[in-house]
């Protein structure tokens, strides 16, 4: 068994087993630290198939972004977690019946598949050596020239998903005293200062 | 023994099962919903990567950009959806979310 089974072998048992676990964790945090160690798996999967530049960016987006802000999110809500977990017996069995068919299924289908010699032929964009062309400068050919409308696409939902995210958590709150800058600059002192005339003896 | 395309396609079917799975297993908790969505989309990018590496073609890795990019933004979206209904209804359950209107 070589150096890459090996390291196949490891990595694809801890991401499984760690998946199970963030399915199956009491603690949403535990739930969230799960994940990371899935990612982080995967990044090392990735790395073993040769697509470096992905397993690095699955390390900065989907660990250093989204982990971080599933993690934040979980934190911040004040929520019975144990009361949401009630009924998770009561709907395991037919997870488990439905979990082992599509299992089943996919490992059927997609584990005895062999790939046809046509498809061989049917390549767009053959994968430079990696010696002349590293991986990450291999993706940038493909993708700033052939896929840049895809490319700019793509920054254009990453932009929807941020107006959306701002624009549904951000709230005006009433009742709260803000700084008015420009009514404080024109400030004069007619506007300020208020003179009362008091008679004597009688007070305000 | 070599470590083969189908190799990765049935761990990533694993894995898919595992987030189909979670989502039947807490059906109550939407954070844990949102993750079980991740783990099935990681997997269809396993998938991806490995096609693009075992077929010798680049183009799947950039399909595999493509759907991180979409990812992000779906959690994203779905996390401050999540924060906006908790705020209005001081609960995540699944089954409260059953108004149009907060």
């Amino acid at each position: 068994m070589g150096l890459q089974a090996i390291f196949f072998y490891l990595f694809a048992f801890v991401a499984v087993a760690s998946a199970f676990m963030v399915i199956s964790a009491k603690n949403p945090v535990h739930s969230v630290l799960f994940l990371i160690l899935v990612f982080f798996n995967s990044a090392g999967l990735f790395l073993l198939t040769g697509a470096e530049f992905l397993a690095m960016i699955l390390l900065v987006v989907y660990i250093g972004a989204v982990a971080v802000l599933f993690l934040f999110v979980v934190m911040m809500l004040d929520i019975d977690f144990a009361e949401l977990r009630s009924g998770v017996l009561q709907y395991a069995p037919v997870g488990i019946l439905i979990g082992l068919i599509v299992a089943a299924e996919l490992v059927v289908v997609v584990g005895g598949s062999v790939l046809t010699p046509q498809a061989a032929k049917a390549i767009t964009m053959p994968i430079p050596n990696p010696a002349v062309r590293t991986n990450t400068a291999a993706l940038g050919d493909v993708l700033y020239t052939n896929y840049v409308y895809f490319f700019q696409l793509a920054g254009l939902v990453l932009l929807v998903a941020m107006i959306g995210a701002i624009v549904l958590t951000l709230r005006h709150r009433q009742h709260i005293k803000r700084q008015d800058i420009s009514a404080q600059v024109a400030r004069t002192p007619e506007t300020a200062v208020e003179v009362v005339k008091v008679k004597p003896g009688q007070g305000v | 023994m070599e470590i083969g395309l189908s190799h990765y396609l049935t761990l990533s079917a694993i894995l898919f099962t595992i987030g189909v799975f979670g989502i039947f297993l807490n059906r109550k908790n939407v954070i844990i919903i949102l993750m079980s969505v991740e783990l099935i989309l990681l997997s269809v990018n396993l998938n991806m990567v490995a096609f693009s590496s075992f077929l010798n073609d680049i183009v799947g890795q950039v399909f595999a950009l493509f759907i991180l990019t979409v990812a992000a933004a779906e959690a994203a979206i779905g996390l401050a959806i999540l924060v906006v209904f908790y705020r209005n209804r001081g609960s995540i359950a699944v089954e409260d979310v059953n108004m149009m209107k907060g």
